[in-house]
């Protein structure tokens, strides 16, 4: 095709890209979203109310933006929280949430499993089987098909 | 509740006649079955072969008699019984990628057909030329169209579609009808569009034309254009009305569940799970069966799930109501990927699990 002059630089041209047909989502400006707010999340971890913690680690979850820095604090911040509950309170603040609060714990859960370090899969995994009885299947089938995730 | 199983391979469309003898379905290869209802049996009558594709949609029209297929070939076929023989007539539908619903309307004057094609195809027939003409409704839907249901004015219809919308259009063809009267659904054009988290499978609208309910891919039923329900299930498949306040939709769960919808508080919710409660034998459970389960399970527990408990062993695919209508149902249908077809008579159900309420 181009052996005039041997250049392969068409091989890199993403074709897909320019499709007239191409499905472009409606965009969302999530700029304004910046995440849980670590320094009061923090202070409530280190004052030992955790139902509290967790309701504030989930609020302003940064669904819509595109920073992955700001996905990242805030799986790091949901990790803290997640981990420093005892295996016995885990049933009473899962039953805490609504549905759109157990939906969202589901979406961090799955986030956690991808990046496993040392004692977080332990935790998750108990956190997921709580989580689970509350929501049932769908809540993993919405985790599944959300296209704008934490 | 009956379940009788067709064949081995799923159903992947059916469609009854007006008085609900005869089912014309689609063995997931490329012809549409007759099966007349004698007694308690069930027998072939015709077999409808045209389709190079698979058959993706099959309606009935209960009074002028006629049957509207669609197939993955991207054709449409209108067959007309011809004293003992179903004659086909093609429709061109003019869409390059494969039809994947049809619906006639309130009039049967006209029928829908979705397909991959990103259009609605509205078909209606043109007397002088003696033939099948379409027109093309393709702004704004952006993806394939799953789902259709027609408003009862015969005017209004209402789309599914895999951008994650569900939309209300107009589907009025001034060739063969008048001006229809304003509805709740406004006057713009679409008139209504209610978004979601996932492909919309099954849209519904109720007797009255007053709610439109449709069920997504991410597990939610929605109604209405605002109101969710995230269901605790599997995704459904299907839906349909019951009446005017109550929903019945199936998937991939294997059983149909019922929702209530409420208008004054602007809710749905989960009305209860519609399956013949099985009556499991308590046997005492031996010491080396428990551990057994232990090693198998990892649980102990006594309940054996080897199969489903629900009647039908496969994702239920499509609901079809048989008696009553949309506002006062007293029998529907469900067929599923199991090939199998079960009649649901909604007084026994609602005799046989308590809990159950049909408003």
């Amino acid at each position: 095709m181009s052996k005039n002059n041997d250049s392969n630089q068409f091989r890199k041209v993403d074709v897909d890209e320019y499709d007239e047909n191409k499905f472009v989502d409606d965009e969302d400006n999530g700029e304004s979203q910046v995440g849980p707010d670590e320094a009061e999340v923090d202070s409530l971890i280190r004052q030992g109310n955790l139902m509290e913690a967790l309701q504030a680690v989930l609020k302003n979850p940064p669904i819509n933006t595109k920073n992955q820095n700001v996905k990242d604090r805030a799986e790091a911040l949901m990790l803290k929280v997640l981990s420093a509950f005892k295996s016995s309170d885990i049933e009473k603040a899962v039953q805490s949430l609504d549905k759109n609060g157990v939906d969202l714990l589901m979406k961090y859960i799955y986030k956690g499993f991808e990046k496993p370090s040392e004692n977080s899969s332990a935790t998750l995994l108990q956190w997921h089987e709580k989580a689970l009885s509350a929501g049932g299947v769908g809540s993993i089938v919405r985790v599944l098909t959300a296209r704008k995730t934490v | 509740m009956a379940y009788h199983s067709f064949l081995l391979e799923p159903i992947s469309c059916h469609s009854w006649n007006k008085d609900r003898t005869q089912i014309a379905l689609c063995p997931n290869n490329h012809d549409v079955h007759i099966y007349k209802k004698d007694g308690t049996k069930w027998t072939k009558i015709h077999e409808l072969k045209e389709h190079n594709g698979q058959v993706t949609g099959i309606d009935w029209a209960p009074e002028s008699n006629r049957i509207v297929t669609c197939g993955t070939d991207r054709n449409a076929y209108v067959w007309s019984l011809k004293g003992e023989v179903w004659k086909p007539t093609l429709v061109i539908l003019r869409i390059n990628r494969a039809a994947r619903c049809v619906s006639w309307s309130p009039k049967e004057n006209k029928f829908a057909v979705g397909s991959g094609s990103r259009l609605i195809s509205i078909c209606y027939f043109e007397q002088e030329n003696d033939w099948w003409v379409c027109k093309h409704i393709k702004k704004p839907i952006r993806s394939t169209v799953l789902s259709l249901d027609w408003h009862p004015n015969n005017v209004l219809l209402a789309a599914g579609s895999c951008d994650f919308k569900c939309r209300v259009f107009s589907a009025y063809i001034k060739e063969v009808e008048e001006k229809p009267g304003p509805t709740v659904w406004g006057s713009k054009m679409p008139f209504g569009e209610g978004a979601g988290g996932g492909w919309v499978h099954g849209v519904c609208f109720s007797h009255s034309g007053n709610r439109l309910a449709w069920t997504s891919h991410d597990s939610t039923v929605q109604s209405d254009l605002s109101v969710s329900l995230s269901s605790e299930t599997l995704p459904l498949l299907c839906v349909s009305f019951i009446t005017e306040n109550s929903l019945v939709a199936a998937g991939h769960d294997c059983y149909p569940v019922l929702f209530v919808y409420d208008g004054t508080k602007g809710s749905v919710t989960f009305g209860g799970k519609l399956d013949v409660p099985k009556q499991t034998s308590q046997r005492g459970i031996s010491a080396r069966e428990r551990f057994q389960n232990l090693d198998r399970r990892a649980t102990s527990s006594e309940t054996t799930e080897q199969g489903l408990e629900s009647l039908h062993k496969n994702s239920i695919s499509q609901i079809s109501v048989l008696e009553g209508g949309k506002s006062k149902c007293s029998t529907f249908c469900t067929t599923g990927m199991d090939g199998g077809m079960v009649t649901w008579d909604v007084k026994s159900l609602e005799s046989d699990l308590k809990d159950l309420k049909i408003v």
